[in-house]
């Protein structure tokens, strides 16, 4: 496939490896934190950690979007679209979150109008082909996902499409980023940059993490070898003895992000004083919500909602997972009470969720593949 | 101390237990021909209708009727839409089950069609499907010998349901199946994977995506009887890859005989428009549904040989050698990515792709 498999290549990827080797050094470990789903995802599918030296180690970051969502909002979203007159739109990942009673597959095999879309212009189509129902789309997400929400809302207010709504959920990864920094059992030695978010905040906005905090960030692409070349850009870094926001995926990402985006997000929505994330806990102005002037199109104004507090289980570590504390299969229900199949957390849901892509793909020591693969 | 490797023996050994239905309504994903159907399947009915023959858990079952070795499949088709690129419910349907048969090692010999029908169903449509149902039948050399037809009112079907069972003699003395899979063997698929699961996605509609592409559905018969013919003996197990896609027949494959699988990805056969639109999509076509493809587990010793005999047939031109079964990772699929890494390919959680066929 052109322009995919150039960044895909086997032999590059040796050669790249064979340069990270090179710039460890002797005796001395490297953890990396890759804040974005779409990497981790990269990662397992690629079994990239395979191309690795042992001294560098990834730990997957919170940047997958259906993991950071607390079940009360779900259950807060299965309630709007249990209204009779309601058909509740969402990307395919949501489907399966639990909830604090069940996920959307559960309230659709109870007779929910359930429906999955690829965006929410497809929910808006779905609005406009049946006015006499109210239509409602489960925006999740980081600033990547914001601009087309915003641009979706701004086409309704503009078609008069009244009976369009979003149930707004999107957050912003610089607060996250921050609350790992804040923790107090960091190990990080740098970052691997959001790709996609970066699109659109551009790179500027992460120089407080090497002028605050004194850790490098690399904003990355999302093929393997992108990945393998930021990886070596950080090691760059620490082996010159310097801290830098750096952009890798410079063919999509601009530094100054994308104006126009930005402004859509702005004219549609507003910060939220705080905004609860799964495992993390609230966060203060983390999220956004609807602006007043689209209060016709914000299903938190349209709908009651209860707004449904649920505490995280007890026995799910999604939090410290999502913080890079602990391994996915340190945590204590790991792969037995939390399956793809039966998530007890969010981060099992997901293929971006780290637990997701380590259960699905990673399930394994290198010894053992070693083995296997042996010719 | 926890260390990884007990953690995955402690999931491994969660991963054997006894799939018990957790969910108190059934979901689409039990219908998708991963895990939640495996699971569906042997808790409801296996459990309930428990016999030898069921339990083999096979695309059909083996019966000695006065002596003569049959076997019996089913198979219901519920597509939407009913006419794409490359066929229509009508040639899936028989296709579907003449390739249940096939991978069997049987001839498919007679068919019954049953036909469940929404109220305002155009009959011109009706028409259309039968036309294409006959013409299946006749390239496959089967005759529908039986069938029935039921209507229900409007809104409480979607168009037209076609269910199909069929009965096909046992000719050649092979007894196929996942018991005699070992270490050393080659994995064989029979052509390009994913093309008719892409199709129908994509004749939804929905995606704004166009592409130059047609269902794979086609009559199997004919490549199994070469593949067979060319290495009596040397064939372990076949599978056609419906639901689930060739992914979840390895993975059952692997995990009825705790043995590994190990792929090579650059080996499988892919078409850069399935590759292209399963990318944008998020899927890995390796779960897509084929609908005129099969898996083949040969003796490694024969691996040559059986290739060749698949090429040999045009629906076969397209077969390659994928990969080989391996004494660990027990009960695993495991692939080798073209990037130089590995990972794992387990059974399909979810659905991507609702009412493929």
């Amino acid at each position: 496939m052109r322009f995919v498999d150039e960044y895909r290549d086997a032999d590059q990827a040796r050669a790249l490896a064979a340069q990270i080797t090179a710039l460890c050094e002797p005796g001395r470990r490297y953890q990396f934190m890759e804040v974005c789903g779409g990497h981790t995802h990269t990662i397992y599918k690629h079994g990239l950690e395979d191309h690795l030296p042992e001294a560098v180690t990834l730990v997957h970051g919170p940047g997958c979007p259906v993991c950071v969502i607390p079940m009360g909002r779900v259950d807060d979203a299965i309630a709007i679209a249990r209204h009779p007159d309601v058909i509740m739109t969402s990307f395919g990942d949501m489907m399966r979150v639990p909830g604090g009673a069940g996920s959307f597959f559960d309230a659709k095999a109870e007779g929910a109008d359930i429906r999955m879309v690829y965006s929410p212009l497809d929910a808006l189509k779905i609005a406009r082909r049946n006015p006499d129902r109210r239509v409602v789309f489960m925006a999740i997400g980081f600033e990547t996902t914001a601009p087309s929400t915003a641009m979706t809302v701004l086409r309704a207010a503009a078609e008069g499409i009244e009976n369009f709504s979003v149930f707004c959920n999107h957050v912003t990864i610089l607060p996250a980023i921050k609350a790992i920094l804040d923790s107090p059992d960091l190990r990080l030695d740098g970052f691997l940059g959001p790709g996609h978010v970066s699109t659109v905040i551009g790179c500027r906005p992460y120089e407080f993490i090497p002028g605050r905090y004194g850790k490098p960030l690399v904003c990355a692409g999302f093929e393997p070898l992108d990945i393998l070349q930021s990886v070596h850009m950080l090691l760059r870094q620490l082996a010159d003895g310097r801290a830098e926001v750096e952009n890798q995926y410079t063919r999509v990402v601009p530094w100054d992000g994308n104006q126009r985006a930005l402004e859509a997000i702005g004219e549609v929505m507003e910060l939220r004083p705080y905004f609860e994330w799964r495992g993390l806990g609230f966060i203060s102005q983390s999220a956004l919500r609807v602006r007043d002037a689209y209060a016709v199109h914000d299903a938190e104004r349209v709908f009651d909602v209860p707004g449904v507090r649920v505490a995280d289980p007890k026995a799910c570590q999604c939090g410290e997972v999502l913080k890079g504390v602990i391994k996915p299969w340190e945590c204590k229900v790991f792969g037995t009470a939390c399956t793809p199949e039966t998530p007890i957390g969010t981060c099992m849901v997901s293929s971006e969720g780290a637990c997701a892509a380590y259960y699905n793909y990673g399930r394994f020591t290198r010894d053992r593949v070693k083995e296997a693969t042996r010719a | 101390m926890t260390t990884e490797q007990s953690v995955l023996e402690r999931i491994e050994r969660a991963r054997l237990r006894k799939a018990r239905v957790k969910e108190e309504r059934v979901t689409l994903a039990h219908g998708a021909g991963g895990k939640a159907t495996q699971t569906l399947v042997e808790d409801v009915f296996v459990d309930a209708f428990r016999n030898p023959h069921l339990e083999a858990m096979t695309d059909g079952a083996t019966l000695t009727l006065n002596g003569t070795r049959t076997v019996f499949t089913t198979d219901t088709f519920v597509v939407s839409p009913l006419f794409f690129p490359g066929g229509d419910i009508g040639d899936l349907a028989v296709n579907g089950t003449v390739n249940d048969l096939a991978v069997c090692g049987a001839r498919p010999m007679y068919l019954s069609a049953g036909f469940v029908l929404e109220e305002g169903f155009p009959v011109a449509d009706l028409r259309r499907i039968a036309a294409s149902m006959s013409a299946a039948a006749a390239a496959a050399g089967v005759a529908v010998v039986t069938g029935d037809t039921k209507v229900v009112e409007r809104g409480k079907a979607d168009g037209c349901y076609v269910n199909t069972a069929g009965i096909g003699v046992l000719e050649r003395d092979v007894t196929l199946g996942a018991a005699a899979v070992r270490a050393g063997d080659a994995v064989l698929v029979s052509g390009p994977i994913g093309e008719h699961g892409v199709t129908i996605m994509l004749a939804r509609g929905e995606l704004d995506i166009e592409a130059d592409l047609a269902s794979d559905t086609a009559p199997l018969h004919e490549p199994v009887a070469a593949l067979l013919d060319a290495v009596p003996g040397g064939v372990r197990v076949l599978r056609d890859a419906t639901r689930g896609g060739v992914a979840t027949v390895l993975n059952e494959i692997a995990q009825a005989v705790r043995l590994g699988v190990v792929l090579d990805e650059a080996a499988i056969p892919v078409a850069p428009v399935v590759n292209g639109a399963c990318e944008l999509l998020g899927i890995d076509p390796l779960y897509v549904a084929c609908e005129g493809r099969f898996v083949a587990v040969v003796d490694g010793e024969h691996a040559d040989a059986a290739l060749a005999a698949l090429r040999g047939h045009p629906l076969g031109q397209g077969a390659a050698i994928v990969g080989h079964v391996a004494d660990e990772p027990a009960g695993t699929v495991l692939l080798k990515t073209s990037f130089g890494g590995t990972r794992i390919v387990d059974m399909l959680v979810g659905d991507p792709l609702p009412r493929i066929c």
